[in-house]
Order: C-alpha cells, then sequence, then structure tokens
C-alpha cells in the first residue's frame, strides 16, 4: 500500500517498510526469519500506538490534509442515495467547489451541501482545492433556501481552506456572499446539520459551516485563521505554524469545549484514511440521529434555539 | 480620559471642513504629512476638519468617539454598553500576549473595546448609533465586539430605532480563535432579525474594513455607504497579490471600485455623511415623521381603500 507519508508518521514508515522488505527477504531465500518478523511487528505496533494516539494540533491539522481523507463527494457516494446534483447561482455560474444536490441520507430526504476538494491535481484545478468563489457560495445559498423552501432538512459537509482569496473573487464580491449566507443560515426555517470533516478554514468555512449541529471528525479543525497565516501575521514566519495552531485552539476537542461544536465522530489510528468505511458508517449514524431529534421539533422554536445558541457565544465582561 | 470626559470635552463642538488657508491661529499639536498630497498638516487642525486633509481631501482614520459625534444630532448621544470588554479565554500568548494587547489598546483609546454604541437622534430621526475605533487592536471583532454589535441590533429592533453603524475592521481577533469567527454568525444572525422585523440599518465602511467583518454585518445593511477611496474587501491586498502572483490593479477595493462593481450604493465625503443618512432615513423611517410632513411622499394605499 502507497500513500502519502505525513513528516510525523515517518518513522512509523521506514519501520514498516523495513519490515514488508524483510517479510520478502523471508520468503525469497527461505530463510525462516518468523522470529525476527514478529519482533520487528510488534514494534510497529507498539510505534504505531506511540505515533497516533494523543495527536499534536499541528499533527492534527496534518491528518486533516491527507491528500486520501475521504472528501465530500465519497460521503456523498457512500452515505446517500439518489442523489441529484444542482448547478450554478443563477447570478454567473457553477463553481466546482461547491457540491450541492438532493440526496437521501439514513431514509430522509435531504438537501446536502459541501466543499468539494479534489482527488487528483487535475480534479483540484477544477475544483480550485475546494475553496469556493462568490458563485459557489451563492449556489450554497440558492439550496439552503430551497431546502427551506420545501422542507427538507439541510446537511453540510465542511472541507475547506477558506474562500478563495483572489482579484475577481474580491470583485464579485466574496465577503457579501459569506455574510448572506451565514444571515440565511442562522434563519433557515429547517433543520440544519453541519460535519466538519476536514479543513474548516475561517469564513469560508463558516459560509456552511453551522446550524443546529455541529458534529467534528476527530482529526478535523475549525479556525478563525490558517496556522500558517498566524504564524506568518505574528512572527513573520509561517514556518511556525505548529506553535499557533496550538494557540488558536482549532481541534474538535476544543471546539467541543468552547461550546460551539457538539459531538466528535473518533476516527480510525492514524486518520479517517485509514479505514474510510468505518468512518462513513460512524458519520452516517450520527446524522442520523442529529436529524431524528431535530427533525421532530417544531421549526419556529427550532431556530429560535439556534439564534439563542448563536447568540451566546462570547467570552466578555460587562464592565465595572 | 475616561469616555465620559471625552464626551463631555467634545460636547458643543461644531464640525466644519475648514479651507486650506485657515492656518493661522493652531493649536498645539503634532506636525504629520499627508499621505496622499504630501502636505504637513497639524494634527489639532483636523481636529476641525472631521480628520479630512484641507488640501486634497484625503480622510484620515477618525476615533471611534469622534465618529458618533460628527453624526449624532448635536448633544443627542447617549453611550450604551459603555463597560463591556474583552477577556482573554484562549489565554492566547504568542509572541506578545493578548492580555498585554487588550490592556495597552485600552490605556491608548481611553475605549473598552474596539466598538462605540449608542442612542441618539440623527436629521431628527431616532437611531443607535455604532463606530468601530481602528486604533483599538485593529477594531478586530472578538467576543465583546460582537457582543456590543449584537446588541446595537437588539436594541435597534426593541425601540425601533434606525441602526447606524460605522465600520472600520482588520477583521476577525485571531487572539480569541473559533470565538471570534463565530461572531460573524452570531452578528449577521442579529442583522438578519432586525431586516425582518423592517428596521432600517445603514451602514458607512470606512478605511480599512477587511476580512471577517466584511463578510458579516456591515454587507448585510439596506443601504451601505463608504467614504471616499476606503479600502474594503474580504482579502487583503497583499494575500491576493501572493496567490495571484501579479500586481493588482490600480484602485482595487476602493469605495469607488465597490460601487462600479455594484457592492455599495455610493460613495460619501465625510462631511457629507450625516446630511446624507438624514436623507436616507426620511424615506425608510416615514414612522418617525409627523402626517403633515410627509410632504410628497405618495399615500400608502390599504386594503378597501377607496373610500
Ligand atoms: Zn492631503
Amino acid at each position: 500500500m502507497s500513500r502519502f507519508v505525513m513528516e510525523f508518521e515517518r518513522p512509523l514508515a521506514e519501520l514498516e517498510e523495513k519490515l514488508v522488505d524483510l517479510k520478502a527477504l523471508d520468503l525469497a531465500a527461505e530463510l525462516h526469519l518468523g522470529e525476527e518478523i514478529a519482533e520487528l511487528e510488534a514494534e510497529v505496533e507498539q510505534l504505531r500506538v506511540t505515533v497516533y494516539q494523543a495527536l499534536s494540533p499541528w499533527e492534527r491539522v496534518q491528518v486533516a490534509r491527507h491528500p486520501e481523507r475521504p472528501k465530500t463527494q465519497d460521503y456523498v457516494a457512500a452515505l446517500c442515495s439518489e442523489v441529484f446534483e444542482l448547478h450554478g447561482d443563477r447570478l454567473y455560474g457553477d463553481d466546482e467547489a461547491i457540491f450541492a444536490g438532493l440526496a437521501t441520507i439514513a431514509g430522509r430526504r435531504c438537501m446536502v451541501i459541501g466543499h468539494r476538494k479534489g482527488k487528483n491535481t487535475k480534479e483540484n484545478i477544477r475544483r480550485n482545492f475546494g475553496s469556493p468563489h462568490p458563485e459557489g457560495l451563492r449556489k450554497a445559498r440558492r439550496a439552503m433556501l430551497m431546502a427551506e423552501k420545501f422542507g427538507l432538512p439541510l446537511v453540510t459537509f465542511v472541507d475547506t481552506q477558506g474562500a478563495h482569496p483572489g482579484l475577481e473573487a474580491e470583485e464579485r464580491g466574496q465577503g457579501w456572499a459569506i455574510a448572506e449566507n451565514l444571515a440565511t443560515l442562522a434563519a433557515l426555517r429547517v433543520p440544519v446539520v453541519a460535519v466538519g470533516i476536514g479543513e474548516g478554514g475561517s469564513g469560508g468555512a463558516l459560509a456552511i459551516g453551522f446550524g443546529d449541529r455541529l458534529i467534528m471528525l476527530e482529526n478535523a479543525y475549525y479556525s478563525v485563521i490558517s496556522p500558517e497565516a498566524c504564524a506568518s501575521i505574528l512572527y513573520k514566519d509561517s514556518s511556525r505554524a505548529p506553535e499557533t495552531s496550538a494557540c488558536l485552539q482549532m481541534t474538535a476537542d476544543d471546539l467541543v469545549r468552547l461550546g460551539i461544536a457538539d459531538e466528535i465522530v473518533p476516527e480510525p489510528l492514524g486518520g479517517a484514511h485509514r479505514d474510510a468505511a468505518a468512518v462513513f458508517a460512524r458519520v452516517e449514524s450520527a446524522i442520523a440521529s442529529a436529524l431524528d431529534t431535530l427533525c421532530g421539533q417544531e421549526l419556529g422554536g427550532l431556530v429560535e434555539k439556534r439564534f439563542v445558541r448563536l447568540s451566546s457565544i462570547g467570552v466578555f465582561t460587562e464592565g465595572e | 480620559m475616561p469616555i465620559s470626559d471625552w464626551f463631555k470635552a467634545r460636547e458643543g463642538r461644531r464640525y466644519t471642513v475648514a479651507s486650506a488657508d485657515k492656518s493661522a491661529d493652531l493649536p498645539d499639536g503634532v506636525w504629520l504629512k499627508c499621505p496622499s498630497c504630501k502636505h504637513t498638516l497639524y494634527q489639532g487642525a483636523l481636529e476641525n476638519t472631521l480628520q479630512v486633509c484641507p488640501h486634497c481631501t484625503h480622510h484620515f482614520d477618525m476615533s471611534a468617539p469622534d465618529r458618533v459625534l460628527s453624526l449624532a444630532d448635536e448633544g443627542t448621544f447617549e453611550e450604551t454598553e459603555a463597560g463591556l470588554s474583552s477577556l482573554d479565554p484562549l489565554r492566547f500568548s504568542a509572541k506578545k500576549s493578548y492580555a498585554q494587547s487588550l490592556a495597552s489598546a485600552k490605556e491608548k483609546t481611553g475605549l473598552a473595546e474596539a466598538v462605540v454604541t449608542g442612542r441618539a437622534l440623527l436629521g431628527g430621526h431616532p437611531v443607535v448609533l455604532g463606530a468601530m475605533d481602528f486604533r483599538f487592536i485593529g477594531a478586530s471583532m472578538g467576543s465583546a465586539v460582537g457582543e456590543k454589535i449584537a446588541r446595537a441590533f437588539a436594541l435597534a429592533q426593541a425601540e425601533d430605532r434606525a441602526l447606524i453603524l460605522a465600520v472600520a475592521s482588520g477583521g476577525a481577533r485571531m487572539q480569541e480563535g473559533m470565538l471570534s469567527l463565530m461572531q460573524m454568525a452570531k452578528t449577521s444572525a442579529a442583522a438578519e432579525r432586525l431586516s425582518r422585523a423592517g428596521v432600517p440599518y445603514i451602514s458607512i465602511l470606512t478605511n480599512p474594513t477587511y476580512g471577517g467583518v466584511t463578510a458579516s454585518f456591515p454587507v448585510l445593511a439596506d443601504v451601505i455607504l463608504a467614504e471616499p477611496g476606503a479600502l474594503i474587501g474580504f482579502t487583503g491586498p497583499r494575500v491576493i497579490e501572493q496567490t495571484i502572483r501579479q500586481s493588482l490593479p490600480k484602485g482595487f477595493q476602493t469605495a469607488e471600485f465597490l460601487v462600479q462593481h455594484g457592492m455599495i450604493d455610493e460613495v460619501v465625503a465625510r462631511g457629507d455623511l450625516r446630511e446624507s443618512i438624514a436623507r436616507v432615513l426620511d424615506y425608510l423611517c416615514l414612522g418617525d415623521v409627523p402626517d403633515a410632513a410627509l410632504g410628497a411622499a405618495c399615500p400608502i394605499l390599504t386594503e378597501g381603500g377607496d373610500e
């Protein structure tokens, strides 16, 4: 199995490689190295636990960005049936960085929106690495309003480095598009379940990234600014991102502690890409149980509860 | 100086845009160079011109207290939530600690936070008026700014007063992490409520307005004004240049650029803001005006209105 190796797992990858070589050698030369192999296997197993348990925030960021990590389209393929994709914002164009579509999850007919990264370079160029332009966010807003109109619960998958930082995005009102989505999501009269599956990059993530429930994958992050940009501002040195990723408190655990996220979906040791099927099953059941709870609620009360919760986020003092 | 004294000292001051040759009796002040026309100016003299260069009309940054006084009808501004200020929930400490930054911002500005809010009259209309102060950690939005803005929206709704917000900001306050990002959703939710209640909201975008603040409550106003030359955008120009690897066109992200691209309603010089807002409120706040004064406004037909 050849896979992308993250920096912090390199010692493990090297040991695993050695094990593979040893096994091959044993097989080829009939050296009867059973004992040595068993020893090395135990060593690998031990190192795997050491490397992957209690990841630092910066290590989690690397897992969240792992190129083989399951993406929105993988969740849609695995969790959804009878999918009908919706294209375009009816204003400018169709932004492939955002997926929107009618889909059935756990037996419920829903509207699904997600940031859509590519699986390879070619796809990533077309989909702009999952960083939406205003037209993508406006397509998402159109889908939100359609969900409200027809009483479909909204499920969103959050996975972006952020809204696209470009000239044309500014000309077409990137800030305006984000703000309109925030206002729409805050008051949308259907249940909204957001799932952080990978990267949660500031405003571009938030524009489809909150609701009545926020479910976070164990290694997903959500942050006001990327740790690299934060390090550039503070230290004029983006390589100090490992430090700032801890300061920013952007992991799933942090978000639950801050009262922003509700639930964490555990990942297999080493990250969601190690056993995607297990992750899909856990995410499906988390979404299903959130929808079960939310869909029975009276809509006025649901929206009021969402508003009150949003309004209560923040830590401040009233002063003297 | 505490802000209450500051307001007392400023009450009754008449702001006029002075002409260039009135430099005879300058008060003691610091010299500064206008970045636009390079003329050397007395900072003290700028206080009489709404911080506008008398030579070239370059708009200098304006403090929040100066701003609210320049917009409110004389003697009508009454501050609300004056003591509300930020804590340091993440104990954010990289290079300089957030606690230190907060303390020095408070000392430098005499403000408890980067936004000042209150009740006032504007052109005779009862309003809730707020202004952000760039000197206070770049007027970034953390929990306290978000809370004060959200309360301003709630007050406007509760008392049926138009909301007027003068905005300047570098964006979200990263030292409060996700709590500050969520203020974007919180203030946008408040703006949506006010809009659904039919209460008018006018924002004034001033130099500079960027990042997560641009992408939330300021651009959800019914009428969006901006000061001449103000730089306004989501992503800062330096980051965009790094992304596209070319330099940006002249005038990119200025107020004038945004009018051209259909993002804001009008560019209004600082000295004309109060008058312009009052004129818009005359239309949006018909309820404030006695029937007799409606003048040429169209009568609104009600059901069965032929009797
Ligand atoms: Zn000048």
